[in-house]
């Protein structure tokens, strides 16, 4: 079928640059895979799989289809996998990450022209349609750490955002302790900081991730949460806003090119996850703060432009 | 419209198919993306709206010649919604419970702009009974559209098929109910609704294709679907 001359994709530039700062993030993620592999057993397993598969069959069901050139390679549909998989509660049925991969792989990715054409993060929106359309399975898949390795019966638990945000039980310094190293409730990929900030660093050592929007994504929240008299350490610790800051507001499709640009970014996010979290009625809003931020980089491109000798490299 | 006297029926054809107003023209899209949460609703609000499409669209073609053009849109307006109120007023009667499940909507049917862009473009220029013939394809074309929508995500966001409600195991994919996943699948609707359409019921001079193929001499007659497949095998 395809008899007429393509690049080879592999001899591509782009592809390979592509590829490697995919298989940098992926590098960046696997202690936090590993951590909430090892907290939360066979079903945090089975769900970041099922979610990886999904997606990059959906990419090549669709290039298919569409008779595109075969890209699954570049690992970027891996990584979209990886990233829902780790947003999702570790007890949810299997089916509902498969969704949500089609979502984010055929409607925001593909749809929208494929690789860098994209003005949403495809993981959050994937994610973002499970948890509107599943709102009882994505709220009440959590559960506590250690109950059992192969234990897939789900046990619901609060998690700590919703005990201190919505109950208002203040954190002890154990409970630091504890959010730092993983040993809370949550979704697969937010319960371990320590592994979410080594996998960041490895990010921005590699330069794969430029430090402005996670900077002034996560000051922003911690800054406002203070001001608002939380516990902002605490805050930013919790849920998925390390997740979000490194690996998700830093998809280069979905965010401004300026430097400028970025900070503006960061710290629109992080007024809306604050005020999501504290006044909103979910307790946490990292996803739906990225996506609103998304949906206004066209407006920041527009009066932030990069500097002209920026461009040659 | 060479012999307008003329009673032309493919009118409501094109209506449905080829001029769908809500796959091919994209008017409407209020109500469309509004009360398509249920099949039924799609199919009231259909029915309303044809309802009153007709009457206003047969009367604007009889006082053609009569309407002054510098005022003709408030003239327009003023007929389809003394025609509306008759309809609301009618459903409040009848079908209360359809009436509170459109709301608003029903007396929005006023503004809608399929009826001001008919009555614009065709009414205003045609004899009563191809206006007749138009009106009603237009309104069934729009009937079907809203059902269509409505069954889709009746059933996959409300977990009902056409007010059945399915078993409770069924997962019900709440967002396809709320206005973004009217978007949702009103976009896939026209993707599938444009390919069938471009496939087996273009009227167009399209297709150059087979022409080219040479390989289907009775490309007219023969059924379009296996056409493509022939040229493709014939050229290259």
């Amino acid at each position: 079928m395809s008899n007429h001359v393509d690049t080879p994709v592999l001899a591509n530039p782009e592809f390979a640059k592509t590829r490697r700062n995919m298989s940098y993030v992926l590098i960046a993620l696997a202690p936090t895979t590993l951590v909430g592999v090892y907290f939360f057993g066979i079903s945090a397993l089975l769900v970041v799989l099922v979610s990886v598969l999904s997606s990059v069959a959906f990419e090549w069901i669709y290039q298919k289809l569409a008779k595109k050139p075969i890209t699954i390679n570049d690992l970027s549909a891996t990584v979209t996998g990886l990233l829902m998989g780790l947003t999702l509660p570790p007890s949810i049925p299997l089916w509902m990450p498969v969704v949500g991969s089609f979502v984010a792989i055929i409607i925001v990715k593909q749809l929208f022209g494929g690789l860098g054409k994209n003005f949403l993060n495809p993981a959050l929106v994937g994610r973002g349609f499970l948890a509107i359309s599943y709102a009882a399975p994505m709220s009440t898949g959590f559960r506590y750490p250690l109950t059992g390795w192969l234990n897939v019966d789900t046990v619901s638990a609060a998690t700590p955002l919703l005990r201190v945000n919505a109950n208002g039980v203040a954190p002890v310094s154990n409970d630091y302790i504890m959010a730092l190293f993983g040993n809370i409730p949550g979704s697969i990929g937010e319960t371990a900081a320590i592994a979410l900030l080594i996998g960041g660093l490895f990010l921005l050592i590699t330069k794969t991730i430029s430090w402005h929007i996670p900077v002034a994504f996560i000051g922003t929240t911690f800054l406002m949460t203070h001001l608002l008299g939380e516990h902002a350490l605490y805050q930013i610790l919790l849920g998925g806003l390390l997740l979000g800051a490194f690996f998700m507001a830093t998809d280069p499709s979905s965010s401004p090119i300026s430097p400028l640009g970025k900070i503006l970014f960061g710290v629109g996010a992080g007024v809306l996850v604050v005020f999501i979290r504290l006044f909103g009625g979910y307790p946490e809003g990292v996803a739906f703060a990225i996506l609103l931020m998304n949906l206004v980089v066209p407006l920041i491109d527009r009066f932030i432009k990069p500097r002209a000798r920026k461009v040659s490299e | 419209m060479a012999d307008s006297k003329r009673a032309d029926f493919s009118l409501i054809k094109k209506g449905i198919l080829e001029e769908n107003p809500v796959y091919t023209s994209a008017l409407a899209l209020c109500p469309t993306l509004a009360v398509t949460v249920t099949a039924v609703n799609g199919l009231g609000m259909g029915i309303a709206t044809t309802a009153v499409l007709t009457a206003s669209c047969l009367l604007v073609s009889l006082l053609r010649n009569v309407i002054p053009n510098a005022v003709r849109i408030p003239i327009f307006i003023l007929i389809c919604a003394s025609f509306t109120t008759v309809v609301q007023f009618l459903l409040q009667a009848y079908l209360p419970a359809l009436n509170d499940a459109l709301g608003m909507f029903i007396a929005l049917i006023a503004i809608n702009c399929i009826i001001l862009a008919r009555m614009e473009s065709f009414s205003s220029k045609n004899p009563a009974l191809n206006t007749t013939f138009d009106a009603i394809g237009m309104g069934l074309g729009f009937t079907l559209a809203l059902i269509i929508i409505g069954i889709i995500r009746e059933f996959i966001g409300g977990g009902a098929f056409l007010g059945f409600a399915l078993p409770e195991a069924f997962p019900r994919t709440t967002v396809l109910a709320l206005p973004p996943g009217g978007f949702f699948v009103l976009a896939f609707v026209i993707v599938i609704f444009t390919k069938f359409r471009d496939k087996f019921f273009s009227g167009k001079p399209k297709p150059a294709k087979v022409a080219v193929g040479g390989g289907c001499a009775s490309a007219k007659a023969c059924p379009s679907a296996d056409c493509p497949a022939k040229d493709e095998g014939g050229s290259s």
